[in-house]
């Protein structure tokens, strides 16, 4: 009796999430399906989901009209470049806060993680001063900056949770040792934080892709990310609903396969000590 | 040969060459993404045939991301772009700051005296021209006419708000889901604001008085305000709150719609058969007047190129802007894909082309109705501004987009009309206090 019980329950939360796995999905199969209709099609009403003239058209145009491969590897050297920056400053950030703790660090910590709480657009035009006049205006650089700056409270707190997690006497025995903070961090601290590492670097990347205000706006013809790319198919007056969908397909599906390839790590990093 | 002239030969190769790139000029030109502009860039390759030096880098971005784009970097002076696309609505207020250069020497080709007298005005400021238009547009009535003969209606050329209503209640079949009419209801000071105002002026009220108050709750904007969400609620289609142009088009291009009341560049969507399942049943006629006052609301948009005064190479850019807007770009258009993809609303020459009014059919209508719209005077009663679908002062973006949400807000009935307006009149008074023109 309680056994039935217990499939029944083991079937409902199933069922449930398949919904929400399903629902959460759907945007991006829909995305996916319009990419391959024709513009006619695409806003067809009622809409068509499976039964239309399947068509590569779209991926063609947009192709043709757009260099994919520049906004590809602006999107990889300044989410790539972003993250790593990000970790090199807040790996020592977080390791101080975590192991040499004083009364001001939770209000450091909550300081940092104000800073997310402003809109971007309220400093928008003194950083574009900025920029202009360091002449970091449409270039990679300036990108890296900017996305690391602003991922980097995230960063902080993400390892700051994971280093809380190792035992402190680990780190006392490798001083006791005669350990510089230098080595402690690289040979003792790294390799055992290194899921965590992994899952604030992995999602960071995946922050810095899908960023599209400061990439959009510092950025001119030269070093436009794949946020500027969607955005160029975007109409408010006429169709394109087809193209902007193959446009977007193009642009999430290397993060999605990324995703796809490190979700073990990522999980396994995003729990780290969620558990106890 | 020997190794010093070897080292000579390849000295003097690497000069030609970085001579030749000192010579060239990289033009940033930023635009918007549709039909017209897109085939720009594609016929853009015979511009850089004619002019060897120049190499153009485009930034093609949607139509809001570009206005907040450029406009923060040609208000401080960025320079990132050599060529802005941009609005009548922007044009006169970056003229009157001096972020533009001004467009007076644009060679034969463009000749001035062609364009038509409306959008010359809309793009000028102390008489001259600061921006070159490249396609422009009015507002007009698309209507079925399969629907209007079984219902037993004709559509007069000028048809009033009274008319539409009738037609609307005869036309709509909500068990076969054809509405009677689709109308702009997404709130956004280029969407649903962009027909409200329009429709606010030819109904005689004004956005400002002469002192710059706001006059949001007077009876003109009662009376058509009220019109519109009455007339959306009873015979527009479901979610109209939400339609912006695209949605509406797809609608009627479904055969939804009885009539749709919108900038007149959907003529040419909704007759193309391969877009329109309703390509042969489409007539046209103007903006509706309110009967009594001869004004159609004064809609009037050009998207126009415009070089800022940032900008580090503005004779490029102007040979550019002159090739792009100019008389022989409408041939090279009409040769390389047809007349009916030759940007419209523009230029004189254009409407007395025998070939284009045959590709065209709706050609008339719209010259009539760019011709018939005054930006200057866009109300039966004195305005400070320039406008019509806008007004054109800097705090308009804001306070458009805001008024827009009261008013699509009483489309969907989550508050009444009179509560819409007596809301926006106090956004309007309190953004205008703020940016000075009240105290």
């Amino acid at each position: 009796m309680a056994r039935a019980s217990d499939n029944r329950h083991k079937l409902l939360v199933t069922s449930v999430a398949w919904v929400v796995a399903l629902a959460i999905f759907f945007p991006i199969l829909w995305t996916v399906l319009t990419s391959f209709k024709t513009e006619g099609a695409a806003v067809a009403i009622p809409p068509q989901f499976l039964f239309f003239d399947w068509t590569t058209q779209n991926y063609a145009e947009v192709w043709a009209r757009t260099d994919y491969l520049r906004h590809f590897t602006n999107s990889v050297v300044i989410s790539v470049g972003s993250s790593l920056l990000g970790l090199f400053i807040a790996i020592p950030a977080a390791w101080s806060l975590a192991f040499s703790p004083t009364r001001r660090t939770r209000g450091v910590l909550m300081w940092m993680l104000s800073t997310k709480m402003l809109p971007a657009v309220g400093v928008l035009v003194p950083i574009y001063l900025l920029f202009k006049s360091a002449g970091l205006l449409d270039t990679r650089t300036g990108l890296v900056i900017v996305l690391m700056l602003s991922n980097l409270p995230i960063m902080v707190w993400m390892l700051f949770t994971y280093f809380k997690e190792i035992p402190r006497d680990i780190l006392e025995a490798a001083r006791m040792d005669g350990a510089t903070p230098g080595r402690e961090l690289l040979y003792i601290l790294a390799p055992m934080a290194l899921p965590g590492i992994a899952s604030t670097l992995l999602l960071n990347v995946i922050l810095a892709w899908n960023e599209s205000f400061w990439t959009l706006n510092l950025t001119a013809a030269s070093t436009g990310s794949l946020t500027a790319f969607i955005a160029s198919f975007s109409a408010p007056e006429g169709l394109f609903y087809a193209k902007l969908s193959a446009a977007s397909t193009l642009a999430i599906a290397p993060i999605v396969v990324l995703g796809w390839l490190s979700q073990k790590q990522l999980v396994r990093g995003l729990t780290f000590g969620a558990v106890k | 040969m020997t190794m010093k002239q070897c080292l000579l030969a390849l000295c003097a190769g690497i000069a030609t060459v970085c001579a030749a790139q000192a010579g060239a000029v990289t033009l940033t030109i930023a635009t918007v993404n549709n039909g017209d502009m897109i085939r720009m860039q594609k016929l853009a390759g015979e511009f850089t045939r004619q002019h060897s030096d120049i190499e153009l880098r485009w930034v093609t971005l949607e139509e809001n991301l570009l206005r907040q784009r450029v406009t923060i970097d040609v208000a401080t002076q960025g320079g990132q772009y050599d060529v802005v696309t941009v609005g009548n609505y922007e044009v006169p207020i970056w003229a009157a700051q001096d972020w533009l250069v001004p467009l007076e020497d644009l060679g034969e080709d463009f000749a001035r005296d062609d364009l038509l007298p409306a959008i010359d005005d809309s793009l000028s400021h102390d008489g001259k021209l600061y921006a070159a238009p490249f396609y422009a547009e009015s507002a007009l009535t698309m209507y079925r006419t399969d629907l209007f003969e079984r219902a037993g209606l004709a559509m007069p050329e000028s048809p009033t708000w009274k008319f539409i209503r009738k037609a609307a209640e005869r036309i709509t079949d909500r068990e076969n889901g054809v509405y009677g009419i689709c109308l702009r209801g997404k709130a956004g000071w280029g969407e649903n604001m962009a027909f409200v105002s329009t429709l606010a002026h030819s109904w005689g009220a004004r956005w400002f008085d002469m002192q710059w108050r706001p006059q949001l709750q007077s009876r003109g904007w009662q009376a058509a305000v009220s019109f519109y969400v009455d007339l959306l609620k009873k015979y527009g289609p479901p979610g109209a709150s939400t339609n912006g142009f695209n949605e509406n088009l797809a609608l009627f291009q479904a055969g939804k719609c009885g009539m749709w009341i919108d900038a007149s560049v959907a003529a040419a969507f909704v007759s193309d058969p391969r877009q329109s399942t309703v390509s042969d049943d489409v007539g046209f006629a103007l903006f509706p007047s309110r009967g009594t006052l001869e004004n159609h609301g004064n809609w009037l948009w050009a998207w126009s190129f415009v070089i800022p005064s940032a900008s580090e190479n503005i004779e490029a850019a102007k040979s550019f802007v002159a090739w792009a807007t100019g008389k022989s770009y409408m041939q090279l258009v009409a040769a390389e894909s047809g007349w009916a993809d030759v940007p419209p609303g523009t230029r004189q020459s254009l409407y007395s082309s025998a070939e284009y009014r045959q590709a065209a059919p709706f050609a008339g209508i719209v010259l009539q109705a760019i011709e018939a719209a005054n930006t200057r005077h866009p109300s039966e009663q004195a305005v400070p501004y320039v406008g019509g679908n806008f007004v054109s002062i800097a705090p308009y973006q804001g306070i458009g987009t805001v008024v827009g949400q009261q008013i699509s807000a009483a489309v969907a009935g989550q508050i009444s009309t009179r509560q819409a307006l007596a809301n926006a009149q106090y956004i309007a008074e309190r953004e205008m206090t703020r940016a000075r023109y009240l105290d």
